[in-house]
């Protein structure tokens, strides 16, 4: 296993060199990779299905409990074979669908990087190695939707689906971690158990079971596109087609329904009435009925498609919740089949007659006739048409048995299922039967024609795959689905799975019901324009409160709000920051003050000053006030020079003759530098205004007598004895060859010694200023061409030979 | 004396910070060079002090020769080795600043930052 993702990786990495080399073989040369990992997974499925898993592991972080785990058991592998085997079909349709593209290279590096990320997600084992792949996926679907990124639907689009699914994301994280210790308190493991295998029975009796579930649902939801957060999907539609037909219809919207899914034996509470199952069934039926209803209104191609996605996905997550896993499973491999081939058909559209839009056009059987019965096949199939033995009848079959068995809520559910079931059939006329068979408005804009073989391989396949799994189930769907409902179920199934199509051909209210939404759907696609007038006070309605508008106010909102925020503290102006800084910081002063109660405790034996201290401190005094008020920029300098050497007899005085003597130097320095280019410099200028600066006044003479009250608390306050004992001891060693640093002053063995790194950050704090210093002397001048130090260094030897 | 200290390490913060908002570059270059000072005088006292608020004369940490420690009391070198550090620093800083008002200046004509915002927007 993996083996199999470092393959696709790579594969991912040489993706551009094989596009530029392989030239049209592109396609078949890549989609062998994937074509022969399916195969392989394919041969586990006798294995799988009798409970033998394959468990890799890979210690990669021992000491953090981080292994690569990978595990693959029913319900992994029914979405391995979708990931590979569709990933195949896709890649091969792309060699010839993206020909010509000139940044062909980078959409199949993107295309199979998300194929490993998704591959791994549904192969992973640990919490954290999943929601890696699973930002993963979100990072390569984002690539992918935005690929066309000169269009601006396209940008928008994808930055949608990146904001709806991250924030889902990031929420899923914190519930994922949450789950873990919670699952680490039940098993009496300390550090969280992190491997979803290894969950204990019982985590719905833990204090911290609802954070869980509203979390991880809240990442689930928003990646399966379930209502409220659908809105994403549509917008995504901007990518190519192809892209739409394995992300978003086969695999990565499907990702939240995995999670739900591998989480569902340890998080179900085992009844309806749970949290676990009752946000579940909420979500997924009011998904699968708003999605289905507003797929009606859409004309585009790919619009409709996605829609009835959105409602396919309610479903899937809607019949996991009602504690129908075999159904739940039987639905996803249909789907998969259905909805794929239908997203290919729609690109194979789009590419051979140019058309987008399926109100306008019609028979184009007779141009494109493997199209055609592969579009048929595949909308027979999501229609669900009663007594055609495909796949989606026998999945629908199931589905509406489900809503007849759902205790109290069995009206409720099946009204949902069977509105919903009927919108469904509008929708596979629309887009399987009206293209090919249905009334053209018009001609095509390009001569249509029937699309070359690579592209039609993969839609061919899945809608005969359709009729293969419905006929012969033994060959594939039976072994398949029972061992992936049986990983959601957490146990065995007490009967063997029925998923022949002769089986359900019974009088039966299923079959009735069913044939009474098909009825209903005919019925809308005669009266569709009707339909259409009828529902558009909804759609009115959406467009002011819906989803995607709440999405789009939100969005201006935080936009607003930063510009707001950036206006008033990031204004670019030194002296707001500056306020801005101290105002935060006495803030914080009184709320401490506020908090604690009290000021902080003041010594009280302040001894008697002498005649030298005294002197000291007026001269500072003084020159700190006379620094503020002087026009004259010599004086100040002579000023700043006073206090310098006032603060330095200070440190002489009271033990740090090292530290006077360095700020001796360094004063004397200033005061030279600062006469050599004095004149340089502009005169002062009184800039602000009167009031201006008394307000000024008043902020620093605040801030200075906190800091005068926090210098008086502090030096009373003795948190933790002072290390300069252990400078003594260590200075001089006790024997001749003991261990110490060899030094007889204590404050410069600190400085070489102790604390050397910190002398070491000091001399690179040198290094670089002398390098801006020299920078900035040197700097050319872009207007005249010649540096300026240069043309100065001219005047000055110009004047030194005069002199 | 740490109660005068403390005055005036208020006055030389509130100075400091006065002249840092001030929209004349060169001003705020002296403000930098007096908030150095505040911040070493701080360390300094908040070390020096005792725990009742007195402050005493003391030796310097030096290790006379022929002995292997100091006996008695004698000064906290860890305050001054980072002053030290912190003085070194502000030295830096300040040579460089003055450079940069220098430069500026001379390029854009003005010592006003109110005029000279344009880059930072």
């Amino acid at each position: 296993m993996m083996l199999s993702l470092a393959i696709l990786a790579l594969l991912s990495v040489a993706a551009p060199w094989v596009c530029r080399y392989a030239g049209p073989a592109r396609g078949v040369v890549l989609a062998a990779f994937p074509l022969g990992i399916g195969a392989w997974f394919a041969s586990k499925i006798p294995s799988v299905a009798d409970g033998g898993g394959i468990v890799e592991t890979f210690a990669w972080l021992p000491e953090l409990g981080l292994e690569l785990t990978f595990r693959l058991d029913g319900l992994g592998l029914l979405f391995a074979l979708l990931v590979t085997l569709i990933g195949a079909g896709v890649l091969l349709y792309a060699g010839t669908y993206m020909q010509g593209h000139h940044q062909i290279g980078r959409f199949f590096a993107y295309l199979i990087g998300f194929m490993t990320s998704m591959l791994g997600l549904v192969l992973a084992d640990n919490l954290i190695l999943l929601f890696i792949f699973w930002e993963l996926t979100s990072i390569t679907s984002y690539l992918l939707i935005g690929f066309n990124h000169d269009k601006k639907e396209s940008r928008s689009g994808a930055l949608q689906a990146l904001m709806v699914t991250g924030l889902g994301g990031l929420a899923m994280l914190a519930g994922l971690v949450v789950l873990a210790f919670a699952a680490g308190d039940l098993a009496g493991v300390a550090g969280g158990v992190w491997n979803m295998s290894e969950l204990p029975e019982g985590l719905s009796g833990h204090a911290h079971y609802p954070w869980i579930v509203a979390l991880v649902l809240a990442g689930c939801l928003t990646k399966s596109a379930q209502f409220p957060f659908y809105f994403w999907l549509p917008s995504a539609m901007a990518a190519p087609s192809l892209v739409s037909a394995y992300l978003h219809s086969s695999t990565m919207v499907k990702a939240g329904v995995y999670l739900i899914a591998r989480l569902h034996p340890n998080l179900a509470t085992g009844t309806a009435e749970g949290l676990w199952e009752g946000l579940l069934i909420g979500f997924g039926a009011a998904t699968m009925f708003v999605g289905a209803y507003l797929a009606t209104r859409q004309t585009l191609y790919k619009r409709l498609l996605a829609y009835s996605t959105v409602s396919s996905l309610g479903v899937m997550v809607m019949l996991i919740g009602m504690g129908h896993p075999d159904a739940a499973a039987a639905y996803i491999l249909a789907h998969a089949m259905f909805k794929g081939c239908l997203f290919l058909v729609a690109g194979i559209v789009d590419h051979e007659a140019g058309e987008k839009d399926v109100a306008e056009i019609g028979r184009l059987f007779r141009a494109m006739p493997a199209t055609g019965m592969a579009a048929l096949l595949a909308g027979i199939s999501m229609a669900g048409v009663p007594l055609a033995p495909l796949a989606g009848f026998v999945a629908k079959e199931k589905m509406i048995k489900a809503g007849l068995d759902a205790g109290p809520l069995t009206a409720l559910l099946t009204a949902l299922i069977i509105a919903a079931g009927s919108f469904t059939v509008f929708i596979a006329i629309m887009t399987g039967f009206k293209p090919f068979f249905g009334k053209a408005q018009r001609e095509p804009k390009k001569h249509a024609h029937e699309a070359p073989w690579p592209m039609l391989a993969a839609p061919v396949i899945l809608a005969v795959l359709g009729i293969v799994y419905a006929l012969v189930p033994a060959l594939f769907a039976t072994p398949v689905v029972t061992a992936a409902g049986e990983a959601i179920k957490g146990g065995p199934f007490e009967a063997a799975l029925r998923l022949d199509a002769f089986y359900y051909y019974e009088i039966s209210l299923a079959l009735g019901l069913s044939l009474l939404a098909t009825l209903i759907g005919v019925g809308i696609y005669f009266g569709r324009g009707l339909w259409v007038k009828a529902t558009s006070p909804f759609a009115k309605l959406d467009g002011v409160v819906g989803p995607a508008r709440m999405y789009d106010y939100a969005m201006l909102g935080l936009t607003k709000g930063s510009w707001a925020q950036t206006r008033v503290l990031q204004n670019g102006s030194l002296q707001v920051y500056i306020k801005m800084t101290l105002v935060a910081i006495l803030g914080m002063f009184a709320w401490a003050i506020w908090r604690t109660g009290a000021l902080p405790s003041v010594g009280t034996n302040f001894e008697r000053t002498g005649l030298l201290e005294w002197v000291l401190i007026i001269s500072i005094a003084v020159s700190a006030i006379v620094a503020t008020r002087l026009g004259s920029r010599l004086a100040t300098v002579a000023v700043l020079g006073v206090i310098g050497y006032a603060v330095a007899v200070v440190f002489a005085l009271y033990g740090g003759p090292d530290a006077a003597m360095t700020q001796f130097a360094v004063e004397t320095l200033i005061v030279v530098i600062f006469v050599l280019v004095v004149y340089h410099l502009p005169r002062f200028a009184v800039y602000s205004g009167l009031a201006v600066r008394m307000m000024d006044l008043l902020l620093a003479a605040t801030f200075g007598g906190v800091m005068a009250c926090l210098v008086l608390a502090a030096g009373s306050q003795e948190l933790f004895a002072p290390i300069s004992a252990y400078f003594n001891e260590a200075a001089m060693p006790e024997t001749p060859d003991g261990q110490s640093a060899y030094g007889r002053n204590l404050v410069n063995i600190i400085l070489v010694d102790f604390r050397s790194v910190d002398t070491l950050g000091e001399l690179v704090v040198l290094g670089i200023a002398a390098i801006g210093v020299y920078t900035l002397m040197k700097l050319r001048d872009d207007h005249e061409g010649t540096p300026v130090a240069e043309r100065e260094g001219d005047e000055d030897e110009r004047e030194g030979g005069n002199a | 004396m740490s109660l005068l200290l403390a005055a005036i390490i208020g006055m030389l913060f509130a100075s400091a910070l006065y002249m840092m908002m001030r929209r004349s570059f060169v001003k705020l270059t002296i403000g930098l060079i007096l908030i150095g000072h505040s911040a070493n005088l701080l360390i300094f006292t908040c070390a020096a002090t005792r725990r009742d608020g007195s402050m005493e004369r003391l030796p310097p940490g030096l290790i006379e020769e022929g002995q292997t420690r100091i006996e008695g009391e004698f000064a906290d070198p860890l305050p001054f080795a980072l002053i030290l550090t912190a003085i070194v620093i502000a030295f830096a800083i300040t040579a460089f600043t003055l450079v940069l008002v220098k430069r500026a200046y001379q390029e854009v004509g003005t010592d006003d930052l109110d005029n000279m915002r344009t880059t930072d927007r």
